[in-house]
């Protein structure tokens, strides 16, 4: 393997743009080819120049999904960790409680948003809840797991210097399922704007979801690629931001005994 | 003067579902204050969980255990006791110092316990000055089990308990840590309880060493190693050093 920073190493961060710019000249070219319909493939040129038209549509419909996922996020992922915690505290809640979160997570979330659009109405409040439930199952399995897989002789050391549960946890537990909290928020980071969007299918008057269905509808196909390379975008931004985050605080070599 | 450790009629038995293993039986041992005693012995002959028993992690099934005229709890509670594991056990998150700063931050009597020798001071005694800001993963194996005695050490403790602490490093870092020991036992004056299963290692070490036998886990014979401190590398090449270490290995494989 090549550390950062080697010559080859610089060159094989370029491939996957170059991969990109190979594809879009490729479907440019084929849609030319082929004389496509717009409103079947549009060429990348014609999305990029809807991508700037629409511009002011976009950032007004970008605006509610990125809050929606944002929240949903912090309070999927924040309830998560405290139900972890409460189920590392208590192995009878863990075990009369977890097998419905996994029933709960078995629902597909097609399924699950109808129901809570029902119940929450078509405001942006059903959409945080969406994105935070499709960030919840994961952050849970993945933070009990993180806070009960504790090296044990570092368990059999704190007792020798009889450090109390508080301590335990704050100074063992809690750091050693850093690295696991960190691969959960990754995956929570895309998901929540998945959920946002599958949310404002389902009826909604603003938000990229919305956009999506109208767009579809009225068969402006080059406004509805932009829209899905602004909902991707986001998510990029979102999950660039988590792993920045995890590279700053996560600075071990996790799993490593020492 | 008191025994740092004495233990009589100690038997440790573990039960479980499939049914019960004597780890230890009717162990006697006397430790005075400021002394090294070895516990060596084959796998399964219960070394280490007589260590365990001495820092209170195990509690004995019949006898006595007593660490400095009191139960363990009261040593393990009031930080008489320092302990060093196989592995060095170091939070990977925490530098170095951070790691041996560990003791002064947990338990009861915490704020009481930051001694004469600060962290950085018991980092310098076992050679890691400027390696401070390390984490572990940047250091060697040997580097990581320095840490390790260096934090045991933290919290000024009367009794060190060490579990086979070099059993996983290579020869040469064993005896320079070895050496070190010696002298870090010197200008401590800690009693030292260390077990080993290589013969050179204690008899090297120790004043005395105890022969433990397997099944059940039990005392064979204590073995004193009358040769005088300080003790160069060299004096392994003696014929009084050599003289112990066959009477040992003559134990052991009778055993």
């Amino acid at each position: 393997m090549d550390a950062p920073g080697s010559p080859r190493a610089g060159s094989q961060t370029l491939l996957p743009f170059a991969a990109a710019a190979a594809l879009l000249a490729a479907w440019q070219l084929l849609a030319w080819a082929f004389s496509l319909p717009v409103y079947i493939a549009p060429t990348p040129a014609q999305v990029a120049r809807t991508l700037v038209s629409e511009l002011p549509t976009l950032l007004r419909n970008f605006v509610p999904t990125a809050v929606e996922s944002f929240v949903g996020f912090l309070v999927g992922n924040t309830i998560a960790i405290l139900v972890a915690v409460l189920f590392v505290h208590s192995r009878r809640l863990e075990a009369a409680l977890y097998p419905i979160a996994v029933f709960v997570n078995t629902i597909p979330i097609l399924a699950k948003a109808p129901i809570l659009v029902l119940i929450f109405g078509l405001g942006m409040t059903s959409k945080v809840v969406i994105a935070a439930f499709i960030c919840f199952f994961p952050t849970l399995a993945n933070m009990v797991r993180g806070l009960t897989s504790v090296n044990p002789q570092s368990l059999e050391l704190m007792r020798v210097l009889s450090a109390s549960r508080a301590e335990v946890f704050w100074k063992l537990r809690v750091p050693s399922s850093l690295p696991f909290l960190f691969s959960a928020l990754k995956i929570a980071s895309t998901t929540s704007v998945l959920g946002a969007i599958v949310g404002e299918w389902i009826g909604a008057d603003l938000g990229l979801g919305a956009l999506i269905i109208e767009a579809t509808h009225n068969f402006r196909s080059p406004l509805l690629y932009a829209t899905v390379f602004v909902a991707s975008g986001w998510a990029v931004v979102f999950f660039a931001v988590v792993g920045f985050a995890e590279r700053r605080i996560v600075t071990w070599k996790p799993g490593e005994v020492s | 003067m008191k025994a740092a450790v004495s233990l009589e009629g100690a038997t440790v038995r573990f039960t479980s579902e499939r049914g019960s293993v004597t780890a230890l039986e009717n162990v006697a041992l006397e430790v005075a204050p400021g002394g090294f005693v070895s516990l060596l012995g084959p796998s399964g002959c219960g070394k280490s969980t007589l260590l365990r028993l001495v820092a209170d992690l195990v509690p004995p099934t019949h006898g006595t255990v007593s660490v400095l005229g009191g139960p363990p709890e009261r040593a393990r509670v009031n930080r008489e006791l320092g302990f060093v594991f196989q592995d060095a056990t170091l939070l990977p998150w925490r530098s170095a110092l951070d790691n041996v700063r560990l003791p002064l931050e947990v338990g009861p009597n915490k704020r009481e316990r930051s001694g004469r020798r600060t962290p950085e001071d018991l980092l310098r005694l076992v050679g890691l000055a400027g390696r401070e800001h390390a984490l572990p993963h940047e250091l060697s194996g040997g580097m990581r089990q320095r840490v390790a005695i260096a934090r045991a050490l933290v919290s000024e403790p009367r009794i060190l308990l060490m579990d086979e602490p070099f059993g996983a490093l290579d020869e040469i870092t064993r005896d320079t840590l070895n050496e070190e020991l010696l002298r870090i036992w010197r200008e401590t004056g800690t009693t030292i309880l260390f077990v080993t299963h290589s013969i050179p290692e204690a008899v090297f070490l120790s004043q005395r060493v105890l022969v433990l036998a397997t099944n059940p886990g039990r005392v064979r014979e204590l073995i004193e190693c009358e040769l005088p401190y300080p003790r160069p590398l060299s004096v392994r090449e003696t014929p009084e050093f050599i003289r112990i270490a066959s009477r040992l290995r003559a134990l052991l494989q009778t055993g």
